[in-house]
Order: C-alpha cells, then structure tokens, then sequence
C-alpha cells in the first residue's frame, strides 16, 4: 500500500478503574475504505471509538490520525483534527431544542463564516443526501428513530469529514431503515472519498457493506480479514458470533463468584 | 464490634473525602466556566436566549410571590406598628424588609426551584442523551456553547428578577396599607424615601441577589454536568441542586448580611 492509512492504532491498550478494557490492539484504516468493528456488547467497541475521537486517553499505545499521533495534541489540535470527522452516536444524539435544519446547520455555523443563504444551501443538500430534504422544519422529538438517525448522519457529514465514526447505527431499526442507512453510509463513503468506520454487532447488515472486518473480544482482537475470510472462518470465535450460535467459546453466564459461593453466602462455601 | 466500628469510621472519611472531591471539582468546573464565558458576550445571542428561559419565564412566579409577600408584610407590619403608634412607618418597613432581605433571599429561592432546576435537567439530559459527546465530536465546546450561557444567563437575571420582586412587594405592602387598611399615604411614600439609602440598602440588595445568582448558576450548571447520565442520576442532580442552592442562599444571606449592616 503506497498511502498511508488515514488511522492506525498501534499496541493501544486501555484501562478503566484499573480494570483493562483494551489490550494490545492493533488495527488499521485505509483511506477510502469502509471498516466494520464487530464483537459482543462490552468488548470495547465503542471505547475504541472514544479513543481515536480522542475523548479518551490511551493508558498505552497510540492512535494516529493523518499522521498525528492524537493523544498529544493540545486542546486546540484536538479540536482541529475533530473537525475532520464526523460521528454518529447510538440514538443520533440530536440537539432535542433546535429543528433538524439547525441541527444540520451547527457545525457550519459554528466552525464557518459561511452566509446564512450559503449555509441553507448546504443544509438542503446535505439533508437531500440523506432522503430527509423535507423534514427540514421537523423538531427531532417528531421524528421517528430511524429518521433521527439520518439526520444525525447528515449533520455528521456537514463538513465534509475525512474520516466517519458510526456507533451502532443499525440498533433498534426495522429491516428496511436498516438497509437505507448501510447504503447510505456506504454510498456517503464513496462520494465523500473518506473512511469510514462502523461498530456494530449487526453481522449480516455489515458484511454487505464493508471492506475489512476487525472482530473484538474482551478487549482484544480475536479476528480480521475481508467479509469473504469472515464467512469462512473456521476460527471458533468468529463462526459462533456470525452464525448467532449460543454455543461456543463466548460464555453465557457473566463471569461471577461460584455458583454455591453466591447462593449460600462467602461463609458457607 | 471493632470491625464495624472501623467500617463505620472508614464510610464517613469516604463521604468527607468524596466531598472535597466534589467542591474541588465543582471549582475547577467554576473557573473553565469563566474562562471558556468569551462566546457567551461575543455571540451574547446565546446568553440572551438562555435568558429568555431562565429570566422571562420565572417571571410570573417571582411577581405574584412578591406580590403577595408585600400584601403580608402591610398586614403583619401594620398590626405591629399600629401598637406603638407609628403605624405611618410602615412605607419604611415594608421596603426595606424586601429591599435589604426579602428581595434577593425568596426571590433566589424561587429562582432555585423554578430556573436552577430547569438548567441541571437540561444539561443532565443532554448529557444522558450523548448530546454533549456530540457536541465535543463537532469541535464544539460544550463549556463554552451550553454552561457558559446558561451561567451568565442566571448571573444576569437574578438581580433583575429580585428588583422586580421588591417593586412588586412594594406595591403589595401599598394596597393593603394604604387602599385596605387606610394609612396615610403621604407618609407611606415620604417615610419610605427618607429613610431608604441607596447605597446602604438598595446597592447592598443588589450585590446580594447578584452573589445568589451566581452561587445559583454555578450549582445548578454544576450538578447538571456532572448527574449520572441516567434518569435517575439526573432526578437526583435536579434534586441537589435545589436543596443545595437554597441551604447555600440562606447561608450566605447571613455571611453577606453580617457584613453589610453591622448595626451602622
């Protein structure tokens, strides 16, 4: 590969509480591309996403983005560098007390000079883009969940990002709404020319859309390879999450005391 | 017995720590406040709109209330006042019971309860809701874009909320005392006039409201910004702001009140 990737992560580890929650990750996202972060609920997804927002600093390891290795900007770097991404959180986090035109337009306002005619201009095309042109005056409390979602996805995409973050943006959508957002994120990817990175735990949605698949468990990375390698992986791990199965090397009981420990109390085991 | 004893002991230190924790937090919380308050005056559309919630519409509520305290205080005061005979003073008493005391302390209560609490809710369920990690996301700070406003909105609209309540009391101690009960209304307004200085009482009520508005503002954005973001988290934040608010006002009511009117 003569570019380098748009973000790398080297030997990043992650501790909360002294508990680790991320050991020794490794990952790489190349420019252009769509990449899926799958794994079981807890796994450190999303805390992978915080890290290379930089909402949180790595206990070890890097996270480089364009080059720069993000825990060691300052404030201001910080904020220059998150204006080159966008993110979509779980529910679409709107801002519940503007309509979905300013929504769209608060980054624009806040980070540009544009015009208010210019930036009504852009608003539209962004929320062409996501199918919601007419919905502009909506509040986001009249919008149904998988129309919230878009929304978000077109402010997230209001300036252009070089690189898009989705958490879990397939959650709680019905087939169809679900299907619309992986085109969209695929399609936005394409014309926006940047990457993107989806976490999710949403198998068969995201192998239709990505390029490349990181699997995470207990904060590691257990598996990777391209959707094909993904479906025919023998590798315990990845067979029982892409199959759904109950059985296998993920345990269904969260990890607790003995079972007689807990039921006749410490004293009596 | 020892073991509990220690426990016991162990608990309290952690609530005594936990609580310097806290405050110390809070201060810090206080002075990014501050220090990120620029867009809050260059783009004072934003203070302005939080003024709007937090000000115009606690309005209704701090005027009736003024409107009845000063009827109460014309009442009470003239049944006193008339026993010595001096029942023409009572201009003086209603305005400066509302001018020095009333004024800022039930106003900044009703502010607690009725804008405080609005402002933790907001911020805690903006927070609960991720709508503040968004806004990080965007490169916006959230300090700056949603606490710093919502801050001086409160700072600024105390003050003017407690002349507004004095006024409204006035006005009250003046229908029951002159219109109802019949006292001269010559000496209700000279009196009050003679007797009121402005910089002794009135300047000292509004430097009082103003410290009210700001130990107001700062708790109640404080306590929305750090609530668990849960339902929960931020019922019981919501909760802590109004008790908090309303111990700390009558607190410092009393610290400001030994320092203003020392018997001069």
């Amino acid at each position: 590969m003569s570019n380098p990737p748009l973000v790398q992560i080297s030997d990043l580890n992650f501790t909360y509480d002294r508990r680790p929650v991320l050991t020794g990750i490794n990952m790489s996202i190349p420019r252009g591309k769509v990449v899926a972060i799958m794994g079981q609920s807890g796994c450190g997804k999303t805390t992978t996403l915080r890290l290379i927002g930089g909402q949180l600093k790595p206990s070890q390891g890097a996270v480089r983005f364009d080059g720069k290795v993000i825990h060691e900007l300052d404030a201001d770097g910080l904020y220059a560098m998150r204006r080159r991404m966008g993110m979509l959180f779980q529910f679409g986090a709107l801002f519940t007390d503007i309509s979905v035109f300013d929504n769209v337009a608060f980054q624009m306002r806040e980070h540009t000079d544009l015009s208010e005619e210019m930036i009504r201009d852009l608003v539209l095309f962004k929320l062409n883009a996501v199918g919601l042109r007419g919905a502009q005056k909506l509040m986001p409390a009249e919008l149904s969940g998988g129309m919230a979602r878009r929304v978000a996805l077109a402010r997230a995409i209001a300036l252009d990002p070089l690189l898009m973050m989705y958490d879990e943006p397939f959650t709680g959508l019905d087939p169809i709404t679900m299907g619309v957002i992986g085109q969209l994120i695929r399609k936005l990817n394409d014309a926006l020319g940047g990457s993107s990175i989806i976490v999710t735990h949403d198998v068969q949605e995201s192998l239709q859309i990505v390029d490349y698949v990181y699997f995470m468990a207990d904060g590691k990375v257990v598996a990777e390879g391209t959707p094909d390698e993904i479906r025919a992986s023998d590798k315990a791990y990845v067979h029982q999450f892409v199959w759904g199965e109950m059985d296998g090397p993920v345990p269904f009981q969260y990890p607790s005391a003995p079972y007689r420990e807990q039921i006749y109390g410490a004293a009596h085991a | 017995m020892l073991d509990r004893a220690t426990s016991a002991l162990r608990g309290l230190g952690h609530r005594v720590t936990s609580r310097i924790w806290r405050l110390g937090f809070a201060s810090r919380f206080f002075l990014a406040t501050l220090l990120y308050s620029g867009p809050s005056f260059r783009r004072f559309f934003l203070t302005v709109r939080e003024i709007y919630f937090t000000g115009v519409l606690s309005l209704i509520i701090i005027l009736v209330s003024g409107l009845f305290v000063g009827m109460v205080l014309g009442l009470q005061g003239y049944d006193t006042l008339q026993r010595y005979g001096s029942s023409e003073a009572l201009g003086i008493l209603v305005a400066l019971s509302l001018v020095r005391e009333l004024g800022p302390v039930v106003s900044a209560l009703l502010f607690a309860s009725r804008a405080g609490s609005a402002i933790t809710a907001e911020i805690g369920l903006m927070k609960a809701t991720e709508q503040l990690s968004a806004m990080e996301m965007m490169a916006v700070n959230p300090i700056a874009r949603v606490v710093a406003p919502r801050f001086w909105a409160g700072v600024i609209s105390m003050p003017l909320l407690a002349a507004l309540f004095s006024a409204m009391g006035i006005f009250g101690g003046y229908l029951v005392g002159v219109q109802l009960i019949g006292v001269d209304e010559g000496s209700f307004w000279s009196q009050m006039q003679a007797s009121v200085d402005f910089r002794e009482d009135i300047v000292n009520g509004v430097i009082k409201s103003a410290v009210f508005g700001i130990i107001v503002s700062w708790i109640a954005v404080f306590e929305g910004y750090d609530s668990e973001p849960t339902a929960e988290g931020v019922s019981g934040a919501t909760t802590r702001t109004v008790v908090t608010s309303s111990l700390a006002i009558l607190a410092a009511d009393f610290i400001l009140t030994a320092f203003m009117f020392r018997g001069a």
